[in-house]
């Protein structure tokens, strides 16, 4: 490290109308280092970012910026910019119809009096693709990658602005993990090269393997720099995001496991468009009454895919299979035929899929049981406030009451109103689909206390995940799925990572 | 910065108070000012009675239209075809009045039914095959002017019936040439006693829930001002000739489209797939039947509006409801719809079209010409929307920054307070 860091960002202080976003925030950043930044959702982790990248104008805030020991005042993105400072946002900013390298050259084309030079474009595309060591045609359109590939497009984006210090928001919360660890590597390639980077991660095991430091926020105030090094110590940096001590990640199961309630046989689904392309095939397995049953598998397994096929069709092309409750078969040819048959499923999109975000926490909580509140299909108003605050109260969202919109809720808190909106039509058999993806520690561990709850109370729970520690700490029994197919079950007690991880990707194969 | 603190300190809770009721009360402001402007600027005339009555039946058809406009909306979609629509009903209409010389009661009926047909039409289009509506409702814009044209001959048929023309341009029985109208009077009553009896309701069911409803004295006032507004409506109606036909008409359409769209679970649905379609999907609504259903529903009021406009005309003519969509789609977006669809109320739509019918009527009075009209209709769209744009933004920044102080936040705790000061 050299005497100067790269950034230093001292007494940080930004206010927004009525509450401060961040108060006395400070972080360096050495040359070549990678910093992790961790903190529950609502710390200040982006506020601080926009601030660092001119989002947030000089002036808005109180403090000092230095780059270089020389101080700085942003008066925007592209201020930032030309200062070597690139931020890639959770949602990726690209042009999906156009090609790779328009992408990666977008705002700052190559070109002579206004004329793009393609034969530089796209020499110049190639060289940073293979940079980030992605292997593809830079004039393939950006549409046509996976949203790992799509990441990598953007950092080689910063890297032909010539970027100096790299700020990744949650870049692997969207990958497998393969994708993940490719990403990873990245990173500390950069880094050998000279980037810094400071990542914002949720993943205590990705921030270990490549990180140097970890600054934690906690309501918008540093509470700790810790060095990597010196070994990081997970409990530790839990109780500095959340403030107080969680003895366990994961809630301990209550009550036994009962009867088989739910049993799907040989469900087998195309794909929607291409024909012929089985995206699942075969899939058997049982549910009992109380039990939590893990699905884990790579991106793109056919765990969603089976999922919503098996939820009234609402994804691809039924070719066969059937779903029995209590022995007799339980037909979901449409939605509302699987909600009225006691089927809920909590969708891995929860903005687009499982949120009116315009509409407030009432008429999302009772939209799938209106009958609930309803007479001859009036709805009473009050009984639905009444009950709305009701599922607010078990689901503790934290909220101003029914009539908040849900767009204004943080991530968690949206996921309990999904969850609370499909408690809400009393199923018994839940299948959640990624339901803490994004969201913070201390959520995460509300939203497991759910799902053991509502177990306890006899309904079968299908949990899909692509997170094992979590898979491992909840599930009773595990089933793994690779390509489309079930190519494991494991019960949870005996399971292991490791296990988990090679039947996951056990491919071409019949179990 | 300093500027701005100085703004938000002296203007503080105004600019809260404001913020959080200018969306749903700003048009209605601003209805309010336009109407006050112009019975200044004619010097008295826009209130007059006889021009009130005007007003309701030149602007008939159009409220007929921005309320099913509003629900076409709301589910994210648009209906340039209304205009044609209105003419082709309107024209079948009158064929079937005066070439075929079936009696109204069964003419009237079978124009709605040839709507639903044309709804259903370009739902068919739109929900199943999912052309977008631009498209398909462009292409009936096309399609129903020209068969408009064909079955009319390019030429116009009149007069028609007088039992036809009683819709658009009759009044309630009872009226005699002088006095007030009493028959007018008593549904201004009953109406008022309505309102007041659904306020009270409405107020005892919360209290039954145990939520908080605003003070008795709140209420009472409320239903004060409801009365008076009311009688006072029905008292300038019935010194001319009363409350006319199609002002019945048109009530029946608000009270009942308003009670679907606010309470009923069909008027959630229309919401909820508006709001965002596959989330309505995954939640068990039939989305695809949804917007099927919303565009025969526009079919249906748009050959209602046919009727309405070709018996006001005397009159069934190639040309008739030329632009009618655009002063529907103005109505609806001026009333505060959202061109993102999930967001709209009927009442929205009815003041947006009486803005627009307000100003088009104040601005004829002050002899404004037809140049001046479009243009200044133009900028008032433009402003509507650009302020309930500018409004939002403002209210979500607002929130999101409130939902901050967790302390504030955990506790939800005006629940259980049976006489909190905020209801709904």
């Amino acid at each position: 490290m050299t005497a100067e860091p790269l950034l230093l960002m001292r007494g940080i202080r930004k206010e927004f109308p009525g509450v401060r976003a961040l108060d006395d925030v400070s972080l360096d950043v050495g040359h070549g280092r990678i910093h992790a930044l961790m903190g529950e959702n609502g710390a200040g982790k982006s506020t601080l970012m926009k601030v660092l990248s001119g989002v947030h104008q000089a002036g808005s805030y109180e403090g000092e910026i230095l780059m270089d020991g020389r101080p700085c005042a942003f008066t925007g993105v592209a201020d930032s910019e030309r200062a070597g400072i690139a931020i890639i946002h959770q949602e990726l900013a690209l042009v999906p119809q156009l090609s790779i390298s328009e992408n990666v050259f977008l705002g700052h084309e190559r070109s002579r009096y206004g004329i793009v030079d393609w034969g530089a474009t796209h020499a110049e595309a190639r060289a940073l693709l293979r940079r980030v060591g992605l292997d593809e045609n830079p004039a393939t359109p950006v549409s046509e990658l996976s949203v790992g590939a799509q990441q990598l497009v953007e950092i080689a984006k910063a890297l032909a602005k010539r970027v100096r210090l790299l700020i990744l928001d949650e870049p692997t919360s969207a990958l497998n993990e393969r994708e993940s660890t490719r990403l990873l590597d990245l990173l500390l390639d950069l880094r050998d090269q000279g980037v810094a980077c400071i990542l914002i991660s949720h993943k205590l095991n990705e921030v270990v393997r490549v990180c140097d430091e970890v600054t934690i926020l906690r309501d918008g105030r540093t509470v700790e720099t810790l060095t990597v090094a010196d070994g990081l110590d997970e409990d530790r940096v839990i109780r500095g995001m959340v403030g107080r001590d969680l003895d366990q990640r994961h809630p301990p199961r209550v009550g036994g496991v009962g009867e088989v309630r739910f049993e799907v046989r040989d469900w087998t689904v195309d794909h929607p468009t291409q024909a012929g392309r089985r995206v699942v095939d075969g899939v058997d397995l049982t549910l009992r009454a109380g039990e939590v049953v893990g699905m884990a598998g790579l991106m793109g397994a056919g765990r969603t895919e089976f999922a919503m096929n098996l939820f009234g069709r609402s994804y691809g092309r039924y070719v066969r299979g059937a779903l029995f409750r209590d022995g007799g078969e339980l037909r979901t040819d449409d939605v509302s035929r699987a909600v009225r048959g006691g089927v809920a499923y909590v969708p891995e999109d929860r903005k687009g899929l499982g949120l009116v975000l315009d509409d407030d926490i009432r008429r999302n909580t009772t939209l799938a049981a209106l009958h609930r509140v309803s007479d001859h299909g009036v709805v009473d108003p009050g009984r639905e406030t009444v009950e709305t605050a009701r599922v607010i109260d078990r689901m503790r969202v934290r909220s101003h009451g029914p009539t908040q919109t849900v767009r204004t809720l943080s991530g968690g808190n949206q996921q309990k109103v999904v969850l609370g909106k499909w408690m809400f039509t009393r199923p018994e058999l839940l299948i959640l689909d990624e339901p803490t993806r994004g969201i913070d520690v201390g959520a995460k561990y509300e939203i497991y206390l759910i799902i053991r709850q509502l177990a306890a109370e006899g309904a079968c729970v299908l949990l899909i995940s692509s997170e094992l520690p979590e898979i491992l700490g909840m599930c009773d029994r595990i089933y793994t799925m690779c390509e489309g197919r079930i190519t494991g079950e494991v019960p949870g007690e005996s399971a292991d990572q490791e296990t988990l991880m090679r039947l996951m990707t056990r491919t071409g194969e019949h179990p | 910065m300093t500027e701005k603190n100085t703004t938000s300190r002296l203007l503080g809770p105004v600019a809260a108070l404001m913020r959080d009721n200018a969306r749903q009360y700003g048009m209605a402001i601003a209805l309010v000012a336009i109407i006050v402007l112009f019975q200044i600027l004619t010097g008295g005339l826009l209130l007059r009675p006889l021009n009130v009555t005007n007003l309701i039946m030149q602007n008939s058809y159009i409220l007929i239209l921005a309320i099913g406009m509003m629900l076409v909306i709301v589910t994210g979609h648009i209906d340039l075809s209304v205009g044609s629509v209105v003419a082709f009903t309107g024209a079948v209409s009158a064929i079937m009045l005066n070439s075929w010389g079936l009696p109204t009661p069964v003419v009237v009926p079978s124009a709605l039914l040839l709507g639903a047909l044309i709804g259903a039409w370009q739902g068919f289009w739109i929900a199943y095959v999912r052309v977008p509506a631009f498209i398909v409702t462009l292409a009936g814009m096309l399609v129903f002017r020209g068969a408009t044209l064909a079955v009319l001959g390019g030429e116009s048929i009149a007069p028609l019936p007088t039992s036809l023309r009683v819709l658009a341009s009759g009044f309630l029985p009872g009226s005699d040439g002088d006095g007030l109208h009493l028959p007018t009077l008593l549904l201004g009553a009953a109406g008022a006693a309505v309102l007041v009896w659904i306020q009270w309701r409405s107020r005892n069911r919360s209290l039954g829930y145990g939520l908080p409803v605003p003070p008795r004295a709140v209420t009472a006032a409320t239903s004060v001002v409801t009365t008076a507004a009311i009688m006072a409506f029905a008292h300038v109606l019935a010194d001319y000739n009363g409350l006319p036909v199609v002002g019945l008409l048109l009530i029946a359409l608000i009270a009942g489209y308003s009670f679907v769209m606010r309470s009923t679970t069909a008027g959630r649905r229309v919401y909820a797939v508006g709001g965002s379609e596959q989330a309505a999907a995954l939640s068990g609504i039939r989305t695809r039947r949804t917007t099927f259903w919303v565009f025969v529903n526009m079919g249906v009021l748009s050959s209602l509006a046919g009727v309405v406009f070709t018996a006001r005309l005397n009159a069934a003519t190639p040309g008739a409801g030329t632009m009618f969509e655009l002063d529907a789609i103005a109505a609806a977006f001026i009333g505060g719809a959202s061109a993102t669809g999930g967001v709209g109320t009927v009442v929205g739509a009815v003041i947006g079209a009486l803005v627009m019918g307000v100003l088009n009527n104040g601005m004829s009075l002050i002899g404004l010409g037809v140049d001046w009209q479009q243009l200044i209709k133009g900028l008032v769209l433009l402003m509507a929307v650009a302020f309930d744009i500018y409004n939002k933004r403002r209210g979500s920044v607002g929130r999101v920054s409130r939902t901050r102080p967790p302390a504030e936040a955990a506790a939800p705790a005006e629940r259980g307070n049976p006489v909190g000061t905020a209801a709904d």
